[in-house]
């Protein structure tokens, strides 16, 4: 396979765009003179779709324009396939050769597929222990598999990386990686670098500490394993660490900003994404909340939960940190993806990494130093004033801290954020980045009494609404550069699947009342619909057949956080269901049941 | 009417001839939560869904699922069984009976260390290494957890997640094995857990309740204990409402055979 190096040059589409200029098309030629200074965004892959960001830039951009924003209306379905299984579906399928994969929620099943007919070819089954679904903190997904070498590798919810013949499903290894019997599991999807599988942990309400650990690409060997909280030895951090802002440069701060021994079961999992710069040779990824202390029980920073990394991939050790949500109160997980672009940011080429961070702020980030350029908010946010860009701290609003036994309304965004795990899509030509994410806010209304594990207490309730407008989600297009939204759509779900974009000039996004969209990437027009079976919450790619034709593929079945309700069957009427999501859902059982299934476009 | 009697009798003999057993009692359970239950019908909830079921003139059959979050939708409301045999009052998942026990939470500590700790304003909980358990649900904790963080009790705090390792046969004890080993002095836990292992580890264990039992605006450290069943079968909960009355002394002495600490209020 053809891995060339995913941050290419673009010296190919800037002569495009001098040859537009020339024969005199202006339009187009002032259209493409602007995108054409970003870098960052090809999908080199040669049509496949090896891991489930596409590229290691994580753009998810790809190259293939088959499909334009002319033709796109003539799009259909060329085969589907049910998976069989109900919980929610938020995997994106996997494109290498001539086959299509995916990997389903809870039992983790493998499914190998013709990519040009759907044919089914092979399956693999993990067979995860069953008291995994008990144990489990949250719904039972799985958010894919990564293709490298021959290989798919992905995680089960029980804990085990899994390495498989790409060709035959023939199970090269299984390493077991941590113990579901106290609280540990894994939904993130890895990612390969330099024969480094690279995975991390799930289950922060459970007292589980937070860790990325890279295993051997051949033979599924634990390398390293770089600790979230703790002493620096055990987070890797050494010599080279070097943090941008000073008050990140204390020795053994994952130790110093908790009281005692409280990071040792300090959360801080690392269940979302992993980008990748060749150039730089550094890994990135976040870090979720502290947990499962209350914040009055750990008055400090919490380092380093609801923080990024930089990191060396062949040995794990720390180049720079920064905590996005110091302390974090909201529930505000750090662990969405990083886009890495370079960008002409107040005249000067800089290479960044953009972050549309859980807290509702879109952070542009120096991706060598970690600098902060500039920290925006892309949604309605009152649960913070604003980033310090000279110190980096976020500055909190106290007014909106949720308190045991006191009543706090309209706090936003709400635990989920402006936006959660759900991975946005860049697009070189437009210079813009859409991001599916909610406009949700919370209230904490009031004590109700819990329990669990035989043990009654007082919990808050939360409850969560549409925040301002009264729609509950948004697929916002981005402009990092003027760090302002060029459009916005409005949708009545949160938007909870991913997006990919293209160089036909279409974005594909799903929603939860099952309707999959291509809009145009510049205006957001509506070009295309098509009701899927189930809501949508899984990530759409796009690949070039064995057939030379574009596809675009994406899998249905509600469920998640977000679509709790209809895939665990919970109660319209309990609003504190789901950690309070329940309340903000309450109508989706009338638009949508459950059930995965991939559906696979291509024009006639 | 001695035809008719006759009649009856005849009828009743050729309907049980014919029936089937009588439906058993669907119990949802943790299989691995002592005191309170276990696959090995170790438990006092084991014990008391014996008794419930022998009333009801049937047997027990378990649905057995880690009681955590997503437990009453994959057991009860999924129709996989149909009583919970511990909750508390006011927890709204389930149509609950009049409680048939109320606890407290203690402090707990070695006997031979003799603290006898009792208020959560004794002063030498500021110096102490104290255990808390954790429910980590969103931040919120269980009450003695809260109620010494604002205290300023928070550098000796240790936490205890309360579920604990689910492999271990005990998986709640951890925080009482600290106690035995000395890893902390002092731990706050729920009486039930307390009270079943004091005797039962390495070292005896005395406890006590915690005072004060409540804490306004939010916090209370008793706790009444229910059955309850799913919201729309009362019919069940009015049947295993009626058991429990009717045998409120074997029920108090499944709670005794256990060292269940009992409070009057609330």
């Amino acid at each position: 396979v053809n891995r060339r190096k995913a941050l290419c040059s673009t010296r190919g589409r800037r002569v495009a765009a001098s040859l537009a200029a020339l024969i005199g098309i202006l339009l187009l030629a002032a259209l493409l003179a602007h995108p054409t200074r970003h870098v960052g965004a090809a999908n080199s892959d040669e049509g496949q779709w090896l891991r489930p960001a596409g590229d290691y830039a994580s753009t998810r951009y790809s190259a293939l324009a088959q499909i334009t924003s002319d033709n796109v209306k003539q799009l259909r379905l060329a085969w589907s396939f049910s998976t069989g299984f109900n919980r929610g579906h938020e995997a994106a399928p996997l494109v290498a050769g001539d086959m299509v994969y995916i990997v389903t929620p809870y039992p983790n099943v493998l499914y190998a597929l013709d990519a040009q007919r759907g044919s089914l070819r092979w399956k693999y089954e993990p067979k995860p222990v069953p008291a995994a679904q008990g144990v489990a903190c949250c719904d039972h997904v799985n958010r894919g598999a990564v293709y490298a070498d021959g290989r798919i590798v992905f995680n089960t919810l029980d804990m085990h990386t899994v390495a498989v013949d790409a060709r035959t499903g023939r199970e090269l290894w299984k390493t077991k990686l941590g113990d579901i019997n106290r609280g540990e599991t894994m939904t993130m999807a890895p990612l390969v670098v330099k024969n480094k599988v690279l995975v991390g942990n799930s289950g922060g309400e459970l007292g589980v500490r937070g860790w990325l650990t890279a295993l051997d690409l051949a033979s599924g060997k634990i390398a390293w394993r770089a600790y979230s909280t703790g002493p620096d030895a055990d987070i890797l951090i050494g010599p080279a660490f070097k943090p941008f802002y000073a008050s990140d440069r204390t020795p053994n701060l994952g130790v110093s900003t908790w009281p005692s021994e409280a990071w040792r079961i300090g959360g801080g999992t690392v269940w979302g994404w992993i980008s990748y710069d060749p150039e730089l040779d550094l890994i990135y990824y976040g870090t979720a909340n502290p947990g499962p202390w209350n914040p009055e029980q750990r008055p400090g920073d919490n380092k380093w939960t609801s923080s990024i990394f930089a990191r060396r991939p062949e040995t794990g050790e720390a180049v720079w940190a920064y905590q996005f949500s110091p302390h974090d109160e909201h529930d505000y997980d750090a662990i969405n993806e990083q886009i890495l672009l370079d960008l002409d940011i107040k005249g000067a080429r800089r290479r960044v990494l953009v972050r549309p961070e859980r807290n509702g702020y879109v952070y542009v980030m120096d991706r060598g130093t970690g600098e902060i350029l500039s920290a925006t908010p892309y949604a309605y946010v009152n649960s913070s004033k604003g980033v310090d860009l000279k110190t980096g701290r976020l500055e909190m609003n106290h007014e909106k801290t949720p308190v045991l036994g006191k009543v706090v309304r309209d706090i936003c965004p709400a635990s989920p954020g402006a936006k959660d795990w759900q991975p946005a899509a860049w697009s070189p030509r437009t210079g813009l980045l859409y991001l599916p994410h909610q406009n949700l806010c919370m209230d904490v209304e009031a004590v109700d009494t819990s329990y669990i594990a035989g043990t009654p207490f007082v919990g808050m309730n939360v409850r969560m609404v549409a925040g301002p407008g009264g729609h509950r989600g948004e697929l916002t297009a981005w402009d990092p550069v003027r760090a302002r939204a060029a459009w916005k759509l409005k949708e009545r779900f949160p938007v909870w699947s991913g997006a990919v974009a293209t160089a036909g000039d279409v974005v594909f996004y799903g929603t939860m009342d099952r309707w999959f969209k291509a809009v145009h990437a510049k205006t957001g027009e509506l070009l295309w619909q098509f009701q899927t079976g189930s809501g949508i919450i899984g990530q759409p790619i796009t690949y070039r057949g064995p057939d030379g034709k574009q596809y675009v593929a994406v899998l249905d079945g509600v469920g998640g956080w977000a679509g709790a309700i209809v895939a665990g069957d919970l109660d319209a009427r309990d609003a504190g269901a789901a950690l309070g999501f329940v309340n903000a859902m309450r109508d989706l059982p009338q638009h949508t049941s459950k059930g995965g299934t991939l559906s696979v476009f291509a024009l006639p | 009417m001695r035809l008719h009697a006759l009649g009856l009798a005849v009828f009743t003999l050729a309907t049980i001839a014919a029936a089937p057993a009588p439906p058993p009692l669907r119990v949802c359970a943790d299989p691995n939560n002592l005191p309170f239950s276990n696959a090995k019908g170790e438990g006092f909830e084991n014990r008391m869904a014996e008794l419930l079921a022998r009333e009801l003139g049937t047997r027990v059959e378990y649905t057995w699922w880690a009681q955590r979050r997503g437990f009453v939708r994959n057991t009860l409301d999924a129709g996989a069984c149909e009583l919970i045999v511990g909750v508390p009052v006011g927890w709204d998942p389930v149509l609950a009976t009049r409680p048939y026990y109320r606890s407290t939470y203690v402090f707990v500590w070695r006997r031979d260390r003799a603290l006898d700790v009792r208020s959560l304003d004794d002063p030498r909980l500021q110096g102490l290494r104290v255990g808390v358990q954790l429910v980590g649900d969103n931040g919120v904790n269980t009450p003695p957890a809260h109620a010494l963080a604002a205290r300023g009790i928070v550098d000796n705090v240790r936490g205890y997640p309360v579920y604990g390792d689910y492999a271990s046969s005990a998986p709640s004890a951890a925080i009482l094995d600290a106690v035995v080993h000395g890893d902390i002095d002092v731990a706050v836990v729920w009486g039930p857990v307390a009270g079943y292992f004091a005797g039962r580890l390495g070292a005896p264990l005395d406890w006590a309740p915690v005072s004060p039992a409540a804490e306004p605006p939010a916090l209370r450290f008793t706790f009444a204990i229910a059955a309850g069943v799913r919201k729309t079968d009362a019919a069940l909960r009015d049947r295993v409402q009626t058991a429990l009355d009717r045998h409120a002394d074997e029920v108090a002495a499944i709670l005794d055979a256990y060292a269940v600490p009992r409070v009057a209020t609330p």
